[in-house]
C-alpha cells in the first residue's frame, strides 16, 4: 500500500486509511487496534454478530465517538478536518431513524446540501456553479451541490421520490423515509458512503430499490461504500472487499468472499453457517 | 412532463427560502393592530383613532397637544405594551430554537435553569443593591444575565460531567433539577430581603405593569441581536429538529452550534426576566401555534414566532388588565392558564391526526 506524502493527494493514496483505530466504553474495550484502507472504486462490507463493534466502527470513522489511533483521509488527518470539511468526503445513512417533524421531502433532501453551503455572505458572491470543484482532487460531479435545486432534483430523482417533494416525511412508510435519507446523502455528493445497516427492517422490494442504487451511485469514478450488513447474501452479492468483526477485532479483512469462508464463519459465529444458508436457499429449489 | 417538474423545483426551491416581504408585511399589520387595540384598551379607553395619531406624533418626534389621554398613553401604557410586545417575541423565538435544538416540544428559555437563574441574579442585584457606577439601573440586567449565562455553564458542565455527548436528554434532566434548587435559593432570597425585592409572585409570575422606555430599549436590543443569531443558525436548528446525528452528518459542528445558540437564548431570556420576571409559558406554548401555521422550517418560523409571541403576550396582558378591572392580574397567570389550555388542545388535535 502507498502511504501518501503529507496533505498531497495522490491517485495511489487510499481515501481512508484506518491505523489501529480504538474505542474505548469506560473499562470495556468495544473496537481494539483496527486497521484497513478504503480505495476509490471499492465497495466495503462490515460484517459480525451483534455487539461485535461494528456501529462502534462506523462512530468512530465519522467522530461520532472518541477514539484513538489514526483516521486519515487522503493523506489528511481526518481529526484536523471541521465537520463541515469532513461531510463534503464522508456521508453517513444512520441506523434506526425515527421521524416526528413534519418536514417535507425536499426540505430533508435539501439539509444534505449543508456541507457545500456557503453561509449569509458567501451566498452574495456565489454563482450558481459555485467554486468547490477545484477542491474537489480531480473528481468530475455531474449533479452536486453547487446548484442546491438540481441537488436535490437530482438526488430525489435517484431515489424515485420526484413527485413527493411536497409530501411531509410523516406521511412515509419505512421504506420510502430511508429513501428520503438517501436521497440527502447523495444531495451530501460525498466521495465515501457510509452506511450502518441500510436495509435494516425493511421488505424484500425496498431492499433491492436500496442496494441496486448504491450499486448505481457507486458506479461514478472516485467514489467508494463502506456498508455495515447483517445478511451475508447482500455482503457477497454486493461488496468486494470486507471485515469480519468479533468482540471489537477484525477477526478476517481483505477479499469479501476469503472474510466470508466457512472457517472464518464458524469461528466468529460458532456455527457452520455456510450449511444453514444453503439450507435456506434450498427451500426455494422445490 | 415539464408541467410538473418545473412544480417540483419552485418546492425544492421553497424548502431553504424565509417568507416573501407581502407575508412579513401581514405579519407586521396584525402585530401594529394588535399593538394600538392594547396601548388604547384599559380602565381608561382610548379612542383607537386618537391613539393611532398620538403614536405617530410620537414617532415623528412632533409636539403633542396636552389632553388627558397623552399622559396614560405616552407614560404608561406605550412603554409597558412595547415592553409586553418584546418580552413576547423574546420569549417565543427562544422557545423556537430550544425545542428544535433539544427536539423535545417542551423545552423553552427556562429549560436550562435560564429563567431561574436570570431571577435570582436580578433578585440577588436588588437585594444587594448592586449597581454599575455609571449606569445604576444596569446592575439588575447585567446580574440578570450573568446569573442566566452561569446557569447554563452550570447546566451543560453537570450534563458533560454525567455524559460526555451531551445528550439532549442528560441536559433536559439537569436543566429541571437546577432550575428547582435556584428557585428554593430565591424564596429566601425574596424572604430575605422582602422590603427590597419585588414579592415572589413578580419572578414566578412575571409583570410588566412597571416597565419603562429603558426596559424597551435593552429588550430592543437583545431581541435584534439574540434573533439575528438564531436566524443565521436556522438551517442548523432544522438539522437538529430531525436529530442530532442527522446534524452532524451533514457536517454541523454541532457542539460549537450548541453553544451559540443556548448563548443566544440565555441573553434573551436573561434580559426578558430583568425586565417582567419570569413570564410562564410564552416561549412554549406560542411557538406551537405558530409551528401550526408555519409548519417546522426555521427560516419560516423563527421570524414568524417572533410576531406570533408579540401578538400572544400582548393580548394576555390586556386580559390581564382587564378581566377584572381595575385590578391588574399578574401576566403569567394568564399565560400560563391560556397557554396551558391551548397547548394541550394543539397536542390533543395532534395525537387525535395521528391516530
Amino acid at each position: 500500500m502507498n502511504q501518501s506524502a503529507g496533505n498531497t493527494f495522490s491517485n495511489n493514496s487510499p481515501m481512508l486509511e484506518v491505523r489501529g483505530l480504538s474505542v474505548s466504553y469506560g473499562e470495556k474495550q468495544a473496537l481494539k487496534a483496527l486497521d484497513f484502507s478504503i480505495q476509490e472504486g471499492e465497495w466495503w462490507i462490515l460484517a459480525g454478530p451483534n455487539g461485535s463493534g461494528k456501529t462502534t466502527l462506523v462512530n468512530a470513522v465519522t467522530r461520532g465517538v472518541p477514539s484513538t489511533g489514526t483516521i486519515r483521509w487522503r493523506g489528511k488527518n481526518l481529526r484536523n478536518m471541521n465537520s463541515r470539511e469532513m461531510a463534503g468526503h464522508i456521508g453517513v445513512l444512520a441506523q434506526n431513524r425515527s421521524v416526528d417533524v413534519s418536514f417535507s421531502v425536499g426540505e430533508v433532501v435539501q439539509m444534505g446540501c449543508y456541507a457545500h453551503s456557503t453561509g449569509w455572505f458567501g451566498k452574495l458572491f456565489r454563482n450558481d456553479r459555485g467554486n468547490k470543484e477545484s477542491s474537489r482532487q480531480g473528481r468530475s460531479i455531474p449533479a452536486s451541490c453547487f446548484s442546491e435545486e438540481r441537488a436535490v432534483e437530482d438526488a430525489l430523482k435517484a431515489v424515485g421520490l420526484s413527485e413527493m417533494a411536497d409530501r411531509s416525511i410523516l406521511e412515509l412508510s419505512g421504506g420510502e423515509l430511508q429513501r428520503v435519507f438517501l436521497a440527502q446523502v447523495f444531495a451530501q455528493d460525498p466521495e465515501l458512503l457510509i452506511l450502518d445497516e441500510p436495509a435494516n427492517h425493511l421488505d424484500l422490494v425496498y431492499q433491492k430499490q436500496i442496494f441496486e442504487l448504491l450499486a448505481e451511485w457507486i458506479r461514478t469514478p472516485g467514489r467508494a461504500i463502506l456498508t455495515v450488513v447483517h445478511d451475508l447474501s447482500l455482503a457477497l452479492a454486493f461488496g468486494q472487499k470486507g471485515i469480519l468483526m468479533s468482540e471489537g477485532k477484525a477477526a478476517a479483512s481483505g477479499d469479501v468472499r476469503e472474510v466470508l469462508s466457512r472457517d472464518h464463519l464458524q469461528a466468529v459465529y460458532g456455527m457452520d453457517v455456510h450449511s444453514w444458508m444453503r439450507k435456506m436457499l434450498g427451500q426455494w429449489d422445490e | 412532463m415539464p408541467v410538473k417538474e418545473k412544480g417540483n423545483e419552485n418546492s425544492i426551491r421553497k424548502a431553504r427560502r424565509t417568507y416573501g416581504l407581502f407575508v412579513y408585511l401581514f405579519f407586521a399589520g396584525i402585530t401594529l393592530l394588535t399593538f394600538l387595540l392594547c396601548v388604547s384598551t384599559g380602565s381608561v379607553p382610548v379612542p383607537a383613532g386618537e391613539t393611532a395619531r398620538m403614536l405617530l406624533r410620537a414617532v415623528l418626534r412632533q409636539d403633542q397637544p396636552q389632553t388627558a389621554f397623552t399622559s396614560i398613553i405616552l407614560s404608561s401604557r406605550l412603554p409597558r405594551v412595547l415592553c409586553v410586545a418584546l418580552t413576547g417575541a423574546a420569549l417565543s423565538v427562544s422557545g423556537t430554537a430550544m425545542q428544535g435544538l433539544l427536539k423535545n416540544p417542551l423545552a423553552d428559555g427556562s429549560t436550562l435553569g435560564v429563567s431561574s437563574g436570570a431571577s435570582l441574579g436580578a433578585a440577588a442585584a436588588i437585594a444587594f443593591d448592586i449597581t454599575l457606577p455609571s449606569l445604576p439601573f444596569a446592575g439588575t440586567f447585567v446580574l440578570a444575565v450573568v446569573f442566566a449565562f452561569l446557569s447554563l455553564l452550570i447546566t451543560l458542565a453537570i450534563a458533560w460531567k454525567m455524559d460526555h455527548s451531551l445528550s439532549t436528554n442528560t441536559i433536559i434532566l439537569v436543566g429541571v433539577v437546577y432550575a428547582m434548587l435556584v428557585n428554593s435559593i430565591l424564596s429566601l432570597v425574596v424572604t430575605f430581603a422582602s422590603d427590597k425585592v419585588k414579592n415572589i409572585t413578580f419572578w414566578t409570575m412575571g409583570s410588566l405593569a412597571g416597565a419603562g422606555y429603558s426596559g424597551a430599549l435593552v429588550l430592543s436590543v437583545s431581541l435584534a441581536a439574540g434573533g439575528i443569531i438564531l436566524f443565521r443558525f436556522a438551517g442548523e436548528l432544522n438539522a437538529f429538529a430531525i436529530g442530532e446525528d442527522n446534524a452532524r452528518n451533514i457536517g454541523v459542528d454541532v457542539r460549537r452550534v450548541r453553544w451559540i445558540i443556548l448563548a443566544a437564548v440565555s441573553l434573551m431570556t436573561g434580559i426578558c426576566v430583568a425586565v417582567g420576571g419570569s413570564i410562564a409559558f410564552v416561549g412554549l406554548a406560542a411557538p406551537h401555534i405558530v409551528r401550526r401555521i408555519t409548519g417546522p422550517n426555521h427560516y419560516r418560523l423563527l421570524p414568524a414566532a417572533a410576531f406570533g409571541g408579540a401578538v400572544f403576550l400582548m393580548l394576555c396582558d390586556l386580559a390581564a388588565r382587564m378581566i377584572l378591572n381595575p385590578v391588574q392580574l399578574p401576566i403569567g397567570v394568564v399565560t400560563s392558564m391560556v397557554g396551558s389550555v391551548l397547548f394541550i388542545g394543539i397536542f390533543y388535535r395532534g395525537r387525535k391526526g395521528q391516530v
